[in-house]
């Protein structure tokens, strides 16, 4: 069967299973676009290629399934870099095609010409330019694979306008053939055998989770783990929801914002057991400070995690749900000789009853605290609720505030750290989860930085819902420089009504509503569950002077840790 | 090469050091497909690390290409870099070879002011280093030295008291020393445990 390298392209999607892409169309993807209006795939058409990119991942997060992008060459390959940059970071799945200019014109400065391969190389696992249509269904299989297995993370696929209208003959290859690529995914033996000793005769140990459990979905595995062992765990901002924070054995967050007795308890701990986290640094805060007299079982599938920041007393490679389940294995047959570490986790509960997050309930506002919306958010939504959120300040009350009781329903830029992630993200975890309600906590900067794709929502009627806590400031660089630079203020004011951001939802097809005193917050968040045809932004007004605490002063050590306002 | 530096070179010393700070030899086979050294090449200045010679060509498999990339291990624990390495989709294969059980050797060429004068005296040193000399000029000679590491270091010192005008060395290739005990040779294969 003879097709054209576009069809080809098409046809190896729909082969991967792919059911949506998001995109936007340009010259040189253009001969792509046209069989796509006979393919099964839905495509959603974003208005810009960096809420492409987002929508993807937000797609991956809360399905577990690789998410697409297709945008063409130039400009919207390097507008997709950030997206690329924060799948890399947060170990997404995705798979981004790009248009290219035709191999004749490669390296002329062609109109959209961009060096995209070249560009992008330090942000994906691997990327590919695609010089010959013959090579274009096995260049997909290669790139869903590549994306998907080992540690997950973002692929492109560069592909020349010649080489989409070319014809092929086509194929379906039968296996991948990557003789540079074999990812470890089974722990080895001994090793795993040398963690179950560790962690048997350990005092006062903790499990570290960090969100390799669920990119290998894993939760329930751990919640087996942390049942068998009675150890308490705490769960990153990547991790949240990997353990569900009712269980008793939960500590939340740990790190710059983490609360006082997941901070503490590492601090203290005698082991940590790392299940697929990384020691970010805002985690560890200074990392030669951090858990100073812990032993380390570091777990991860990718290698280069394993003694990166800090030295691994046993590491293990490989996929943290099968070493789990190994490990699991090796525990129940020394179940008898656990030390006993009861008074360990005793001190830990004194910590979490002494030191929980607190903000000043007695307020009566206005203007509203942001904790309390999230607090009226949470408890007026059910367990499944996707909750998706930006960077800073509003991103860490999210965390802190929200319950997460499954996982994937937590959605944010951790590593990379990408204001503006939300609203697109939201759009891929609704399209994604069509019977999930999406909330969506944002910050009235973030908001602004991608507000526009709530046109791509309406257009495509999905229905997500935005809760801003509009506070009028950049909030997080604010607090910095008034705990940090002496109240000195530089250019991290917004206004809290310019825009004017119910008009604005109301000009991008959504309903619009304003919320300024506490009393009226229940209202808009039921009113904005009960629309369910169009997107819906509340802009909650909210205090501008509340910070985030705890805190972990930057380059601070953990023990350093600053409760709240007056431990300043 | 500028005068004071050849004021303080002494005779059999070298005036860079390369073998004498602490080195890894690290050989990748890669497979044998476009931009490939690119992504080697990005992958060190992305994590910071320095490479200090490098040499790449096809080996006898034509699939393959084999770099050799020596690195100071000072700029960073070899171990972070081979794993890094061993990330890119198109390596196949790293070994670490230990300075100590190498074959190293490297290329040399220099043009070499040589008049009447001292062209006698070029041609010794030339020949006792045992390289050849590759093109006459009337008052230069372009020699070549294929030679360890560290005696390219001693001729390059012997030779520029005839006053360099070009020089051009290719960076080291290695092997593995035969008949050694190959459990020095450590393979990784991004493997810790």
């Amino acid at each position: 069967m003879k097709l054209t390298g576009a069809q080809a392209l098409i046809k190896s999607l729909e082969m991967q299973g792919v059911e949506v892409v998001f995109g936007l169309p340009g010259g040189a993807i253009l001969p792509v676009y046209d069989p796509l209006l006979d393919s099964s795939i839905r495509h959603i058409l974003v208005r810009h290629e960096q809420g492409a990119g987002h929508a993807a991942e937000g797609y991956a997060q809360a399905t577990g399934r690789p998410g697409v992008a297709i945008v063409t060459s130039g400009p919207a390959a390097t507008n997709i870099v950030t997206p690329l940059a924060d799948a890399y970071m947060d170990s997404i799945p995705l798979v981004v095609i790009t248009g290219q200019v035709a191999t004749s014109t490669i390296g002329t400065d062609a109109f959209q010409e961009a060096d995209t391969t070249g560009i992008t190389m330090s942000i994906t696992k691997h990327n590919w330019l695609i010089t010959d249509a013959n090579d274009i269904p096995r260049v997909v299989r290669e790139a869903f694979h590549v994306a998907t297995t080992g540690r997950p993370g973002p692929v492109l696929i560069d592909l020349p306008k010649d080489v989409s209208n070319a014809s092929m003959e086509w194929y379906w290859p039968r296996q991948v053939s990557l003789p540079g690529y074999k990812p470890t995914t089974k722990g080895h033996p001994k090793m795993v055998k040398e963690a179950a000793r560790m962690i048997a005769a350990a005092e006062k140990p903790i499990f570290y989770v960090g969100g390799g459990v669920l990119r290998a979905q894993g939760s329930d595995v751990l919640a087996s783990l942390v049942e068998l062992t009675q150890i308490p765990a705490v769960t990153t901002l990547m991790g949240r929801g990997a353990l569900p924070d009712s269980h008793p054995l939960c500590l939340g967050m740990p790190g710059m914002h983490g609360n006082y007795a997941a901070v503490t308890s590492m601090q203290k701990s005698d082991l940590l057991i790392v299940l697929g986290a990384r020691f970010d640094d805002r985690v560890t805060g200074k990392v030669d400070a951090f858990a100073p007299f812990a032993k380390v079982v570091h777990i991860d599938v990718d290698p280069a995690e394993l003694g990166k920041i800090r030295h691994a007393d046993v590491p293990i490679v490989g996929d943290v749900r099968s070493v789990m389940e190994d490990l699991l294995v090796e525990l129940e047959a020394i179940r008898g000789s656990f030390q006993d570490i009861s008074l360990w986790r005793k001190e830990i509960r004194s910590w979490q009853d002494n030191f929980p997050y607190t903000y000043d309930r007695t307020h009566e506002g206005p203007p509203l605290k942001p904790q309390y919306v999230i607090e009226r958010l949470r408890d007026l939504n059910t367990e499944d609720t996707i909750v998706v959120s930006g960077v800073g300040q509003h991103q860490m009350w999210a965390s802190q505030y929200w319950r997460f009781e499954k996982p994937n329903i937590w959605i944010n830029s951790g590593g990379l750290g990408t204001m503006g992630f939300a609203v697109p993200a939201a759009i891929g975890a609704k399209v994604g989860r069509p019977d999930r309600t999406v909330w969506v906590i944002d910050g009235d900067g973030c908001f602004q930085m991608t507000a526009q794709e709530l046109v791509t929502a309406t257009t495509e009627r999905v229905p997500i819902k935005v809760a801003i806590l509009n506070n009028a400031y950049l909030g997080m660089v604010r607090q910095w420089q008034e705990m940090f630079y002496d109240e000195r203020y530089s250019e991290v004011y917004l206004s809290p009504d310019l825009p004017d951001y119910v008009k604005w939802a109301e000009a991008m097809g959504c309903v619009g509503l304003r919320v300024v005193h506490p009393s009226e917050v229940d209202a808009a968040i039921e009113k904005a569950n009960s629309i369910t045809d169009r997107p819906v932004v509340i802009d909650f007004r909210t205090d501008t002077h509340e910070k985030v605490f705890p805190m972990v002063p930057s380059g601070k050590s953990n023990d350093e840790i600053v409760l709240g306002e007056e431990g300043l | 090469m500028n005068a004071e530096s050849n004021a303080i070179v002494p005779i059999g010393g070298a005036i860079r050091t390369p073998s004498e700070f602490r080195h890894h030899i690290l050989s990748v086979l890669v497979e044998n497909k476009t931009g490939v050294l690119a992504r080697v090449a990005q992958l060190f200045s992305r994590r910071g690390y320095n490479i200090f010679s490098l040499a790449v060509a096809p080996t006898d498999d034509e699939r393959f290409s084999r770099i050799t990339v020596v690195v100071d291990v000072d700029t960073a624990p070899l171990e972070q870099i081979t794993k890094q390495l061993h990330k890119l989709v198109n390596v196949i294969k790293i070994s670490e070879i230990d300075p100590d059980e190498a074959i190293e050797y490297e290329l040399l060429l220099a043009t070499v002011a040589a008049d009447a004068a001292t062209r006698a005296q070029v041609i010794e040193l030339v020949n006792l280093f045992e390289g050849r000399i590759v093109d006459v000029g009337s008052t230069k000679l372009t020699v070549m030295v294929a030679a360890s590491p560290s005696h390219l270091d001693d001729f390059e010192a012997l030779i520029v008291e005839y006053g360099l005008v070009e020089l051009q060395r290719t960076g080291r290739v290695a092997l593995q020393k035969l008949g050694k005990p190959t459990t020095r040779r450590k393979q990784m294969k991004g493997k810790v445990s």
